[in-house]
């Protein structure tokens, strides 16, 4: 393994891109908006500046919070870096290959989501216990559907391993799947209940009686809060390149040589820049939920998991 | 699955599309978009049996296509709309319970298709078997609509859903049946349309609702 | 050849010229006759081909699209005579009923027309050679008389017609399923696509069909077409469509469109036999049995009468079916004896409860007393009409109830057991409601109705000369269609 320290290194600067790249994406996804909004867009810098200035306040501490209170923060930007970490964005084949299973993914978002839910109640503020409950009714009911719809993939590709499966997907050219189509939208659903965007939760507001995210982490303020604001970035970051990466994987690098990696960049930047506007349109286009119908929409998405899972064993396994 | 051409990966997805509104047909609660969801599964229908047409070379599949837009997607919705618009039924919603029970007894429906129709497919040859068991939970999804739902406008769905699925059956299973026998279904399909329209008139009149849970005087207890 | 089409053509083409010339005249005073004149016609050309496969054997008729033998001729037959006396009987029912209102010119014009378009899907079905063009006409005889059964458009006639319509269509849906899947196992074993529903081509092919496609074919036409004979648990619609209707229809729908939606169920079980040995007879003969054991529970519950003749056909569906279903040719026998005089004696029946339901103006049968003393001739009708059904001799119901039994004892002797009691209970239920009815004192206020109990005389008539003697043509026609179906002759 003469390269072995490329590799590590091209599988660190991968993740340090992603990390670094994620608040880009949210301000991409707020700048197309306001152009659909007819508003005058933030410089799409603008999450950077945020964090920053989040960085450079002091950090307030309820007098209740416990040393779960304190560590939370650090807890979920590990995980969630650590996710990303498993992520194929720009070139598989790298080290990081061995953990990148989609069952680790799904783990490691749940271990960021089971200490932020703690968090949230450990200061025993009415809004973070009301918001914990909260995120575990949505998370209990999207896991499910994520999960089927990973399956559903797996089975397909015959590994959990995204890796192993982006590389299926390429081997086999262009090939209509009715699993896909109804995976895709299942999870295009889960995505959106998970980063709590709209129509799900509302990441712009902390008025509503009805905010999720926004409620779990009311009473964090500075860095705490900066840390966490920086984790739920990378997460919707993690979500657009899972789902480039399994329904669109055309253009990720496989060899390991600057042009295909210079491709495999364009490429995820494309993609990227495509799933932005589709959550922008999105939020744009829908009202936000009423809370009881987070259920109902939750469960389409996991009917739609469902189908999808249903349609590959009946119409796409061959007899 | 990779080894079949482009237009066979069609037949199936669009197959899926198929089974996907009858789903949604179970989900929707409003007259209207009900009906417009049913055209859109005759609509589905039709293209699919088309492209089965040209990819297999059946021209007579041609003219059940045809039939099936003509009747399913565009006639019988239309008669439907009119009378749900006549009747001033467009804005009643229906409150049906359990939804999500009912949404994944579908599902589990839709397996048990699958293993019903196991055998058949064994023996097939043909392009379009993997499509027998989704046909096939097209016809039950149907007649879980008629079962689950109370106002007669959904039961017509249901019914016209469940004929659907055993046109589809059909096509994917051998290719349509004989002409005759096709013309045939298609009268009576046309001819209980026209009834199902006269009925909705006469439970009108005779209890002023379309709830079909209205209709049940008739039952074995004594009163 | 050409003498069976040049029969078979006005067989089935009079009805349908019936149902235009009906559609324009119905509503006129001499519809009733005109109904008569097309139902004599139609019984005429049943005769003569009758007469004709009585010489010929069997017929294969307009390019092999009508297929004829003993067992359907027969059939074809009864239901053209049921067909003339109900329609006699009709005439001056329906006059009655514009008499007192309840229906108007319109709705007579329809009842009419869908009369014969309601005896001409029957016929279809009964000769037509391509088991799909069968489920077309079995799903035609539904939507035929589906508007007559909602004809007084009170509310629980719509309600009947509506169940009706939806449970016969959701029924009916599967047995279209198993003939796709027929179709699709035919069509490996005939060449020729066209022909690979046709009942006879199949017939003689049928040993080298699926036998896994066929068991399934075969559960979802005994669905679909069980739901038509009213087997239980597929009945729930059959009391209220045949007791909300006018009772000339619920005599046509029990005496003759049950008959035929067994017909088609033997005529696919006689496809399966060979490939699935005794599955098909024993599922029939579960389904029979279930059918005849809950019919009976159920007669002693009824408080209306049309209802209670109802379940009685459920009763005795359910007998014949179990008969087919044990499939010797002694029960086959039985059961086809038991097809027509069930048809004969429920038609009657009907007739004499309609007179009796005019005569009291309702259908509750605790407001319905003293028959013989108030109408002689009603009273009497319903008595014998009851105690033939019920299985008394010396009526012909009696002897196929014998001989099923005895062939039953033969093949399944613990199965008579439940079969005597069943049909114990069912005459105590039946004499147990009819008995107040037609003795003591009528109730006060009851008009006189123009009674016409000649349909009514006629079928009891033949129903106990069957009883006594079955004439030799007759028992000729019966040992060849047993020989057809069960493959040997009873005797």
């Amino acid at each position: 393994m003469a390269g072995s320290l490329t590799l590590w290194s091209l599988a660190l600067l991968q993740v340090l891109v992603f990390i670094a790249g994620a608040p880009l994406l949210t301000g991409w996804i707020r700048r197309v908006r306001s152009a659909l909004q007819n508003r005058a867009a933030p410089p799409i810098w603008q999450p950077y500046r945020e964090l920053a200035k989040l960085f450079r306040k002091n950090v307030v501490l309820a007098d209740e919070a416990s040393w779960i209170f304190r560590t939370t923060p650090y807890v979920v930007l590990a995980a969630t870096v650590s996710a990303a970490a498993a992520l194929p964005a720009v070139a598989t084949h790298l080290p990081t290959d061995a953990i990148a299973d989609v069952i680790v993914l799904v783990g490691f978002l749940a271990l960021a989501r089971f200490f932020l839910a703690l968090a949230a109640m450990d200061v025993g503020t009415a809004f973070g216990g009301m918001a914990a409950s909260r995120e575990m009714m949505v998370a209990s009911l999207a896991e499910p559907a994520m999960l089927i719809a990973v399956f559903t993939l797996s089975m397909t590709a015959g590994s959990t391993n995204l890796s192993t499966a982006v590389g299926y997907i390429l081997h086999s050219g262009l090939v209509l799947r009715p699993a896909f189509v109804f995976t895709l939208v299942g999870l295009l659903m889960v995505a959106i209940a998970e980063t709590g965007r709209l129509p799900v939760d509302n990441p712009a507001t902390h008025l509503e009686l009805t905010m999720i995210h926004e409620g779990m982490i009311l009473e964090y303020g500075g860095r705490h809060l900066a840390l966490i604001e920086w984790a739920s970035e990378i997460k919707l970051m993690i979500y657009g390149v899972l789902i480039a990466d399994l329904f669109l994987p055309w253009g990720i690098a496989t060899r390991l040589t600057v042009p295909s990696l210079l491709l495999g960049s364009i490429a995820l930047v494309a993609k990227l820049a495509f799933w932005g506007g589709l959550l922008a349109m999105v939020e744009t286009h829908f009202a936000k939920m009423r809370l009881f119908r987070v259920p109902e929409f939750l469960n389409i998405a996991f009917l739609l998991c469902l189908l999808g899972l249903l349609s590959h064993l009946i119409l796409e396994v061959a007899l | 699955m990779a080894t079949l051409s482009l237009y066979g990966q069609s037949i199936l997805v669009l197959a899926s599309l198929i089974l996907f509104t009858s789903f949604a047909l179970l989900a929707q609660t409003r007259a209207l978009p009900l009906i417009r969801l049913f055209a859109w599964q005759g609509i589905l229908l039709a293209v699919t049996t088309a492209l089965v047409a040209w990819v297999t070379h059946q021209p007579h599949l041609y003219v059940s296509a045809l039939l099936t837009l003509g009747l399913k997607a565009l006639l019988i919705p239309w008669l439907l709309i009119r009378l749900v618009n006549r009747l001033g039924l467009h804005n009643e919603v229906e409150n049906p319970k359990a939804n999500a029970l009912v949404l994944l007894g579908a599902a589990a429906l839709t397996v048990f298709c699958y293993e019903i129709a196991l055998p058949i497919m064994r023996l097939s040859t043909l392009l379009t078997r993997n499509v027998i068991a989704v046909s096939l939970a097209v016809v039950l999804l149907g007649m879980l609509l008629i079962i689950v739902r109370s106002k007669a406008v959904t039961q017509v769905v249901g019914f016209m859903c469940m004929e659907n699925g055993l046109f589809f059956a059909a096509v994917v299973a051998t290719y349509g049946m004989p002409m005759v026998v096709e013309l045939g279904v298609a009268f009576d399909v046309l001819i209980a349309a026209i009834l199902f329209g006269l009925f909705f008139l006469q439970i009108r009149d005779s209890i002023d609702s379309l709830d079909i849970d209205r209709l049940s005087r008739l039952r074995e207890t004594d009163e | 050849m050409s003498s069976g089409a040049a029969l078979l053509a006005p067989l089935l083409l009079v009805p349908l010229a019936g149902v235009i010339i009906l559609a324009v005249l119905g509503h006129s005073r001499r519809a009733g006759w005109i109904n008569i004149g097309i139902s004599l016609l139609t019984l005429l050309a049943s005769l003569g081909l009758a007469a004709v496969v009585l010489e010929k054997g069997h017929l294969l008729i307009g390019g092999g699209m009508f297929y004829i033998d003993a067992f359907n001729v027969y059939l074809l037959v009864l239901t053209a005579f049921v067909g003339l006396t109900t329609a006699i009987f009709s005439r001056a029912y329906m006059l009655d009923e514009m008499a007192h209102g309840r229906v108007n010119t319109k709705r007579l014009q329809l009842y009419h027309a869908m009369y014969q378009g309601f005896l001409f899907t029957m016929l279809l079905a009964l000769s037509t050679n391509n088991l799909g063009i069968l489920w077309v006409a079995m799903e035609g005889a539904t939507l035929a008389t589906v508007m007559l059964v909602s004809l007084y458009r009170t509310p629980e006639s719509v309600e009947a017609a509506w169940k009706y319509f939806i449970l016969c269509g959701v029924g009916i849906a599967q047995a279209l399923f198993g003939t796709v899947l027929l179709f699709f196992a035919a069509e490996r074993v005939v060449h020729h696509r066209d022909r690979a529903l046709w009942w006879n081509v199949l017939y003689a092919r049928a040993d080298h069909l699926d036998p896994a496609v066929m068991s399934l074919a075969f559960v979802f036409l005994l669905v679909g077409y069980g739901t038509k004979v009213g087997l239980v648990p597929l009945h729930n619609w059959l009391p209220d469509a045949h007791s909300e209707g006018p009772t000339p229809i619920s005599a046509v729908l029990s005496g003759l469109l049950l008959n035929v939606a067994l017909y088609a169920l033997v005529r696919i079980k006689m496809l399966a036999d060979p490939t699935l040995g005794a599955l098909p007879g024993e599922l029939m003969m579960a389904f029979g049995l279930l059918s005849f054991l809950v019919a009976v529970f159920f007669l002693h519950r009824q408080r209306d009468i049309k209802r209670l003749y109802s379940y009685s056909s459920i009763e005795h569906m359910g007998l014949m079916t179990f008969g087919f279903g044990l499939g010797v040719p002694l029960a086959t026998f039985a059961a086809l004896l038991h097809m027509t005089v069930h048809s004969l004696t429920k038609s009657a029946l009907f007739v004499s409860a309609g007179h009796a339901i005019h005569l009291a103006g309702t259908q509750s049968m605790e407001r319905i007393r003293g028959l013989i003393r108030a109408e002689p001739t009603v009273g009497w009708g319903l008595l014998i009409g009851t105690v033939a059904i019920a299985g008394f001799p010396p009526f012909g119901i009696f002897t196929s109830e014998f001989l099923l039994l005895l062939a039953t004892l033969q093949s399944w002797p613990w199965l008579t057991l439940p079969l005597l009691a069943g049909l114990l209970i069912a005459l105590a239920g039946l004499l147990r409601h009819v008995q107040p009815m037609v003795y003591g004192e009528p109730m006060a206020g009851w008009k006189p109705v123009r009674a016409n109990v000649l349909p009514v005389a006629v079928h009891l008539a033949l129903v106990l000369w069957l009883g006594l003697a079955i004439p030799v043509i007759l028992a000729h026609w019966f040992i060849h269609a047993t020989i057809l179906i069960s493959g040997r002759s009873p005797w």
